[in-house]
């Protein structure tokens, strides 16, 4: 992996236009060039501001709370007057778009959070696999292989029914179980640097496992590791909002993207509108975080542009 | 193919292990959750009861001996139902059996084409769309779009059934009642392994055309087609076969949801009912059953790898 990236080999004559550039700041280069990618992380930021902004758009744009219930505006349609009905209005009369944006807040916040866990579990055990080997390696490759052969959602069922979460639990148990695919990757990394020049260089010199774990393997993993992060809170929001959508995440009243469609589903031959909101800002924010690993992938490592 | 076998073993005793101490672990005790709000019930009883269902030995004895009755099929009686729970469980089995092989042909038969397609017309709008598709087809929650077809197919159009596994009160053997039922759940079952099969064997055939074999099938004068579907196809091929294993996890954790989508009548189904009514031996065999099939679909993936591909079974 390349960690630092030439410049340009350019006759002397020509100035260079850039300064040299490092890891980052080629990468960063290149995915100012890639619009899709752009677009994607552009949409991505205007949802998570306009869900941690939900409270004071809610006041001050569209004049109305998450909670407050109208039961005569019940199955409104959407419609501009009042604009707190922009999406309509769900079964007793809250307003739609309010409620998205609080159930926004949600689904990113386990997304995000749970993903940071993950990631933590998931770097840590793959490092120590792949750096030790022999026994731990087992263990741990075994634990994956058992991991992996309950069908997620099934696992996910089982704990939930056990431990009926809310918000914070939800988010800690995603991060329990997601982290078996970041493991793999790493360790399968860490195996192959691990006999590189630099590692025994560092060895020589007398530094510690953990150091040379931190220190000098980790940064060479770490571009990738970002890549998987995205697509990673992409899974994890699915995974809330199937699991919500069962009645066995998110409980209501907290509004959450899948939990809004629990009820919907059963209303939509009044309102159809009620079914589509929620599975659209899903299937938009998963989109966005996919398109950005994708994105991230080719900027940092150009040599895999386009294999996929 | 026997040591892969064996591998199977550690596995599952792995997987009963994290089923029985998970729901073992879990607060409350469920002697007190089903007398709760008895009027009559003493101490005593609650003793004797505990005594009855073993719940006073030790954790490992309690484990020991509900592994010594899973391996006979006995995983207890459901709470709700006072039946065997993996009884209940199999008699459900066909109808999740039939969804997800109906979604298992419909994903090979269309991804693999579409890959393919997509990889010979690199760069075309088609190969475009096929792209975009490879990733919005997993971006999407596939429960949502199973709400989203009953809503345009079933109540819009009225063109298919949404519910069950066919019309009630019609001849059971009807044949083309049964597939009509099937297409919905199938369809969106199918979707998210579409897409990833298209992109799969888009970069597979990409892969395989640049190879120099591919160069001499062409420079010796084969026809086009000949040079695709028997040399560069058979060896795209290979890797796909790998990437079943995921995709088969994808379509028994898949199916849980879709037969709640559609009310299916399947073991992912019955499953999940029995986790809302917090009937723990039907979830415990649930969890058991479903991760059972997938560590044997994982093995027969194994061997067909070991088919398509010679060399594996030569080293």
């Amino acid at each position: 992996m390349a960690t630092t990236a030439q410049a340009g080999t350019l006759p002397a004559i020509a100035p260079l236009r850039r300064a040299s550039a490092g890891l980052w700041s080629d990468a960063w280069y290149r995915l100012r060039r890639d619009r899709l990618t752009m677009a994607s992380g552009a949409i991505l930021t205007a949802l998570i501001v306009l869900s941690l902004g939900a409270p004071l758009i809610a006041e001050y744009v569209f004049h109305t709370s998450f909670e407050e219930q109208s039961l005569l505006k019940a199955y409104a349609a959407p419609t501009l007057d009042p604009p707190g009905y922009l999406l309509g209005a769900d079964e007793v009369g809250r307003s739609q778009v309010v409620r998205l944006l609080y159930g926004g807040q949600v689904s990113l916040f386990v997304g995000f959070v749970g993903m940071l866990m993950s990631l933590t579990i998931g770097v840590g055990l793959g490092l120590v696999a792949g750096f030790f080997r022999g026994y731990i390696d087992d263990g741990i490759t075994w634990f994956i292989t058992t991991l992996n052969s309950i069908p997620l959602i099934f696992l996910l069922i089982l704990v939930t029914t056990l431990f009926t979460p809310g918000a914070i639990t939800l988010t800690i148990i995603i991060g329990v179980l997601f982290w078996t695919g970041i493991t793999n990757f790493v360790r399968g990394q860490t195996f192959a640097l691990r006999e590189r020049e630099f590692v025994t260089a560092a060895r020589t010199v007398g530094a510690s496992s953990g150091r040379i774990m931190f220190k000098h393997i980790l940064p060479n993993v770490l571009p990738l590791i970002f890549v998987l992060a995205a697509i990673d809170v992409g899974t994890i929001i699915l995974a809330e909002s199937a699991l919500s959508y069962l009645g066995l995440g998110i409980m209501p009243p907290t509004p959450s993207w899948g939990n809004m469609l629990t009820n919907a589903s059963s209303y939509f031959n009044r309102a159809w509108w009620l079914v589509v909101s929620p599975g659209v800002m899903v299937f938009l924010t998963v989109l966005c975080l996919y398109l950005i690993g994708d994105g991230l992938r080719d900027a940092l490592d150009p040599r895999l542009k386009g294999a996929d | 193919m026997i040591r892969r076998l064996l591998y199977a073993i550690p596995t599952l005793l792995g997987i009963s292990v994290i089923v029985f101490f998970l729901t073992r672990l879990s607060p409350g005790d469920p002697i007190r959750i089903y007398t709760f709000g008895s009027q009559t019930i003493t101490e005593d009883d609650i003793r004797q009861l505990r005594a009855f269902y073993g719940l006073d030995q030790p954790l490992p004895v309690q484990y020991v001996t509900w592994l010594l009755g899973v391996v006979r099929g006995d995983f207890g009686m459901s709470l709700q139902y006072h039946q065997p729970a993996l009884g209940l469980l199999l008699d459900r089995l066909p109808a999740t059996l039939q969804l997800a092989s109906a979604a298992l042909i419909l994903q090979i038969l269309i991804g693999v084409p579409l890959g393919v397609y997509a990889a010979l017309r690199r760069g075309s709008w088609v190969d475009n769309a096929i792209r975009v598709f490879g990733v919005a087809g997993h971006a999407v929650p596939t429960f949502w779009l199973g709400l989203l077809a009953i809503i345009f197919f079933a109540v819009t159009l009225r063109v298919l059934p949404s519910q069950g596994l066919l019309t009630v009160g019609k001849d059971q053997s009807d044949i083309v009642d049964r597939l009509r039922h099937l297409i919905l759940p199938a369809f969106v079952l199918a979707l998210a392994a579409i897409a990833n099969y298209s992109r799969y064997l888009r970069t597979e055939t990409l892969d395989v055309i640049a190879q120099d074999f591919i160069r001499t099938a062409h420079a010796k004068g084969l026809r086009n087609r000949t040079v695709v579907y028997t040399h560069a196809l058979r060896n795209a091929l290979i890797p796909v076969v790998t990437a079943l294993g995921g995709l088969l996890a994808v379509l028994v954790s898949g199916s849980l949801i879709i037969e709640q989508v559609f009310t299916w009548p399947g073991a992912g189904q019955f499953t999940y009912a029995a986790a809302r009514a917090k009937d723990y031996p039907v979830i415990m065999a649930g969890v058991m059953l479903a991760s059972t099939l997938l560590v044997i679909s994982y093995l027969i993936r194994d061997v067909l790898y070991a088919v398509v591909d010679p060399r594996i079974k030569a080293r």
